[in-house]
């Protein structure tokens, strides 16, 4: 008996790993965001210029591919002469940074809301649920710019802001997700056993939801890296000089009707970080429920 | 029935109040108003002279109700910038929001409408392919960049529309489809989710096997009742844009209640911006509500239960 158990662990292991391999979705989106997080890392090492450094002799130049372009800007440079390729790199940080912060911040407030509200019901479920209502009530983008405009844009308040608006859809599906587990009769055999409220949560609740919660925070994180971008786009983000995507799709606006390149290049790279987000999301719920495929 | 509608009349109420009194102390968040509104520039004199005009040495409450009683009749005090009453902005802005709004839902609705249903009735076909690219691919689309390269591609590239303004209807065109697109993959979705539920349910199944027309079959029965939860879903997307229309509004350079409160922040002017997040989440609340009672009216389970 035991060496069946053995190996039917082994073989289950084994179309896990299967099943995410074949997963095409999630590969694809999975390799573009580890290449993106890699360019993240390595970005002092991708370039051999500042992102900061003007150059106001050489503003302007296009990319390696439009007349008149060199390998020197591969991407070209700017309205102030700062290569565009190195300010695109390390503008991958301010995204990752913005993104994975602000939706770890959201995640810890809306499962606290949303595992509580499902846990224990009554009182406090009303109470998240009027919150919940409250905060969809916000119109976010407002509430996010008037707040960068009352503290300041800087990164830390921008994480603040999005972390502190962002929890909804954890603590909606949370509370979903809780309440199913609690009508296990685990639980109920746990807390006959004199497992305290607390024990309960974090050792049966907590790990069985987490595969809830890691594709919600996933949707969040781009969600996060989308608002950020449209209110440094707004200049009521990430402010200049820092090099970052939304502000340079800002910084590029005016210059529109010459220079097409130059919205159409941190554009892409948004929507690339964004869709392989989402994809590898989409994939780990595939994954994680496939009945829930459609 | 009634108890249901007065509880949620009761959640509304509480929401508006919360948001009034937050949308209050907003100009509170960052220190004292009066030295925002009287300058960098200016002297402790001038600073005690804002603060006697705008009455900000009564007790903080007491301000909130005297502004909370002015704003229900209509008065949302002065604009510290350009010093004329803010219902005026409003009443000027809030159409051109309103407009644009309802134009983009009906595009989103039109648009998605019938591609839910097309991927519902063919599962796995072309159709529901392209279902699924374009939700995926909507929803990694940056609204200010899709905006940017609309303008790009329409108006610098094939010179067919015009880039900002609010001249003719063919200006609206571009920020109706940046605003609409946002709403459209959660409607088809959903929509498709509704009919394949609708499509696999008994009284379908008696409507064929009576034999009738399959067109009668979607438009009179199917689609009536696939398309209840998309209304409510509508009234809450139709919510998001319109707080969110500020992003579209900046990029057309279209002079509504988004652009005012953007506008506004920017010159630390925020009056406007306390009546505009109220107004915003108010007919957020009031969509929602009469979304929650047309459901609770169409659903007997809670209609009569809960």
């Amino acid at each position: 008996m035991a060496f069946t158990t053995k190996i039917n662990h082994g073989a289950s292991q084994q179309k896990r790993w299967g099943r995410i391999l074949e997963h095409r979705g999630l590969m694809i989106g999975g390799s573009v965001l580890v290449l993106i997080g890699l360019i993240a890392i390595f970005a002092p090492l991708l370039s051999p210029y500042d992102p900061l450094a003007q150059n106001l002799g050489n503003r302007l130049q296009p990319p390696v591919w439009y007349e008149g372009g060199s390998w020197n800007h591969v991407l070209g440079t700017d309205a102030l002469g700062r290569d565009y390729w190195t300010r695109l790199a390390y503008g991958t940080r301010v995204s990752l940074f913005i993104g994975l912060m602000a939706a770890t911040m959201a995640g810890i407030i809306g499962a606290i809301l949303g595992i509580g509200a499902g846990y224990f019901g009554g009182k406090f479920e009303a109470f998240v649920t009027f919150l919940t209502t409250l905060r969809l009530s916000l119109p976010v983008v407002l509430v996010a710019l008037a707040v960068v405009a009352l503290f300041g844009g800087t990164l830390t308040v921008l994480v603040i802001v999005l972390g502190l608006l962002l929890w909804d859809r954890y603590a909606v599906v949370l509370r979903t997700v809780t309440k199913q587990i609690k009508s296990q009769a685990y639980i109920a055999a746990a807390r006959s056993e004199g497992a305290s409220h607390r024990r309960v949560i974090l050792s049966d609740v907590v790990p069985n939801l987490m595969n809830q919660f890691i594709v919600v925070w996933t949707l969040e994180v781009a969600h996060a890296i989308l608002l950020e971008a449209a209110l440094s786009f707004l200049g009521l983000g990430v402010q200049p000089p820092t090099p970052a995507w939304g502000l340079m799709v800002a910084e590029g606006k005016d210059m529109l009707f010459f220079e097409g390149w130059i919205i159409t290049i941190p554009g892409v790279a948004l929507f690339l970080l964004i869709l392989s987000i989402n994809m590898v999301g989409d994939g780990l719920r595939d994954l994680s429920a496939p009945e829930n495929r459609n | 029935m009634v108890a249901f509608i007065f509880r949620r009349l009761l959640i509304a109420i509480l929401v508006t109040i919360i948001v009034s009194l937050l949308s209050f102390m907003m100009i509170y968040m960052a220190g004292d108003p009066a030295i925002t509104i009287a300058g960098e520039s200016a002297t402790d004199v001038d600073i005690e002279a804002v603060r006697a005009h705008y009455r900000f040495d009564r007790p903080i409450h007491i301000q909130y109700f005297a502004w909370i009683t002015n704003a229900i009749q209509g008065d949302f005090g002065k604009s510290f910038y350009l010093k004329i009453p803010v219902s005026e902005m409003i009443i000027e802005r809030l159409p051109v929001t309103m407009g644009l709004g309802a134009l983009a839902m009906g595009f989103a609705i039109c648009f998605a409408v019938p591609l839910g249903v097309g991927a519902a009735m063919y599962p796995n076909s072309p159709i529901d392919r392209f279902c699924l690219l374009l939700s995926v691919v909507g929803q990694a689309l940056p609204s200010f960049w899709f905006g940017l390269l609309l303008i790009l591609l329409f108006s610098v590239k094939l010179g067919l529309l015009p880039v900002s303004g609010t001249d003719s209807w063919l200006n609206f065109i571009m920020p109706t489809v940046v605003l609409g697109y946002y709403a459209t993959p959660a409607v088809m979705r959903l929509t498709r989710a509704g009919m394949l539920d609708v499509m696999s349910s008994d009284y379908i199944r008696t409507a064929k096997a009576k034999g009738l027309h399959p067109a009668k079959i979607l438009f009179k029965h199917a689609l009536r009742n696939a398309f209840a939860p998309v209304v409510s879903l509508a009234a809450v997307q139709l919510g998001f844009m319109l707080g969110g229309s500020v992003v579209v509004e900046s990029i057309f350079g279209i002079h509504g209640l988004g652009h005012l409160a953007w506008e506004s922040i920017s010159r630390n002017d925020f009056p406007p911006v306390q009546a505009i997040i109220l107004i915003l989440s108010f007919i957020y609340v009031v969509l929602t509500l009469g979304a929650d009672i047309l459901n609770a009216w169409l659903d007997p389970g809670i209609r009569l239960g809960d």
